[in-house]
């Protein structure tokens, strides 16, 4: 009967992820190379041992919800937004997602270092999936926001890593994704910077956009968030109003 | 079918990055080099002297028009050698890339073949300079020409793809992949006519190195001015698909799991 409602429903979801497992396999004993390979093969020891990142979440977000994400270092936090993005493929379960997504897991990972800003612009859209028409119109838009005009022909290598934070932000969020995941890159940049930031993710919040937002900071998440899911060791503590959660998490801290 | 079709759809919506990313490779090629471009026309000119100077006496009388005749070979044989070892580091090249954003992994290696044959085509000027000094007659059968080149393209997007993926499990690829294209350069006839060959060896050639065809209707179609044999070409078109297909159905089995070993 439930499984029907979800079906039903499927519009309502931003991001529903039933029962996901996902497998690493551990790197103690890493085979990359054929002579290994043959070895263990002979051996039958080609059975890797290994290590779940995620067991059998289930998460389910509802469009125009601000979910948070917090948990202990390796806890499974930036697998779960990495199997949402779609960088990942969960070895069981499913993962079903509705709508585009702007994936801030690492800003400005596209970038090339040897590129100008202007041409990382270009190419940084383009990883995003957007038009070279598409990125010329809004291009005016992505450099105010970052307030780089000044060093728009310098290649990127040159820029400090706050500089290059900013662009990345810049362009990931000039376009207006339905789901908006953010994954500890507000960081880097200065305060005023990191305020910009906020309030632009609170005006897309505003928008109707739906986040997924992974912080060891609880007042940002709190700030920001309605609702948080609590990961430990990969799997699903606790899940829901994110006051409840977040109080539950600092308890079990300390 | 359907799963076909979105999986093209996907593929068009990224075309604007391959583009990009392919503009980035010609770009920096030659960024802050004093000649730029021109080398990619000088390049194949200083290297085909070299040849004919090391390989003219041995094999040039026997050749009618031996620079073009080599320039051809060569030409073709670099974009073969450049483009499938660019592509064979095009997964784990750009890992962290993969690692943080969702990209279809095949516009990667797309992207380094086709960047690849943008230098093929700016080399094929040396070509036509090195054509027009030998007075070679062209005629109106060169326009086959870009067949030839599509023919050669399709095949090594097939190399490309079967190499990328085994280098990311297995990356011993690289080192025999070096040894592999020394011993296929020498099996392909660059540098020395076929017609000395012993009758054995020219069979191994003909029908088991499939840069033989290319190169043969290339030089077919720019020397002796006519159209290549329907079974030349046919040869040629069947073994790039074949290629192709088996790159293909390679890379879609083991891409889920590059993230794994990247």
């Amino acid at each position: 009967m439930e499984k029907k409602d979800m079906v039903i429903n499927n519009n309502e979801y931003a991001v529903q992820i039933l029962d996901a497992v996902v497998r690493f396999n551990m790197a103690s004993e890493r085979i990359d190379n054929l002579k290994e390979y043959f070895v263990k093969l002979i051996q039958h020891k080609l059975m890797f041992q290994e290590f779940l990142a995620i067991k059998d979440v289930t998460f389910e977000v509802r469009k125009g919800e601000a979910w948070g994400l917090i948990g202990t270092n390796g806890s499974g936090k930036s697998t779960l937004l990495k199997l949402i993005c779609g960088i990942m493929k969960p070895y069981k379960g499913k993962v079903m997602i509705n709508g585009t997504i702007a994936p801030l897991i690492e800003l400005g990972a596209g970038f090339d270092g040897e590129l100008t800003a202007r041409e990382n612009i270009y190419l940084n859209g383009a990883v995003l999936g957007h038009s070279r028409k598409y990125m010329q119109e809004h291009f005016d838009q992505i450099v105010d926001f970052a307030e780089l005009w000044d060093f728009l022909d310098m290649p990127i290598k040159n820029y400090s890593s706050g500089m290059a934070a900013r662009l990345g932000f810049s362009i990931a969020t000039v376009v207006k994704p339905e789901i908006l995941i953010v994954d500890e890159v507000l960081s880097v940049g200065d305060w005023a910077f990191q305020q910009k930031c906020q309030s632009r993710m609170k005006e897309m919040l505003n928008a109707g956009v739906t986040l997924l937002y992974v912080s060891h900071d609880i007042e940002s998440v709190k700030r920001l968030c309605t609702h948080a899911l609590w990961l430990d060791k990969g799997v699903k503590r606790m899940g829901g109003d994110v006051n409840a959660v977040c109080d539950a998490y600092m308890k079990a801290l300390e | 079918m359907n799963l076909l079709l979105s999986r093209f759809m996907n593929c068009y919506r990224y075309k604007d990055l391959i583009i990009q990313l392919v503009q980035k490779d010609v770009k920096l090629k030659y960024r802050r080099s004093f000649l730029g471009y021109i080398w990619s026309i000088l390049n194949p000119l200083l290297i085909m002297l070299v040849m004919i100077i090391v390989f003219g006496n041995m094999f040039g009388y026997a050749t009618p028009s031996y620079p073009v005749y080599l320039l051809i070979g060569q030409t073709c044989f670099n974009f073969l050698s450049e483009s499938t070892n660019q592509s064979m580091f095009s997964i784990i090249g750009n890992s962290a890339l993969l690692k943080k954003t969702y990209v279809p992994k095949y516009v990667f290696t797309i992207s380094k073949i086709s960047s690849s044959m943008v230098n093929m085509i700016f080399a094929m000027g040396a070509l036509v300079i090195v054509s027009i000094i030998c007075k070679v007659q062209l005629s109106w059968y060169v326009l086959f020409v870009p067949v030839v080149v599509l023919q050669l393209y399709v095949f090594c997007m097939g190399v490309g793809l079967f190499l990328a993926q085994a280098t990311v499990y297995f990356r011993d690829v690289q080192h025999i992949y070096t040894a592999f294209l020394t011993a296929w350069m020498y099996l392909t006839p660059i540098f020395y006519p076929t017609d000395n060959l012993p009758e054995s060896l020219f069979k191994i050639i003909k029908y088991l190195n499939p840069m033989y065809g290319y190169i043969t209707q290339f030089r077919i179609v720019v020397l002796e001015a006519r159209m290549p044999d329907t079974q030349l070409i046919f040869q040629g078109t069947a073994v790039a698909l074949v290629m192709i297909l088996f790159g293909t159905w390679c890379f879609y089995k083991t891409q889920d799991n590059f993230i794994l070993y990247i």
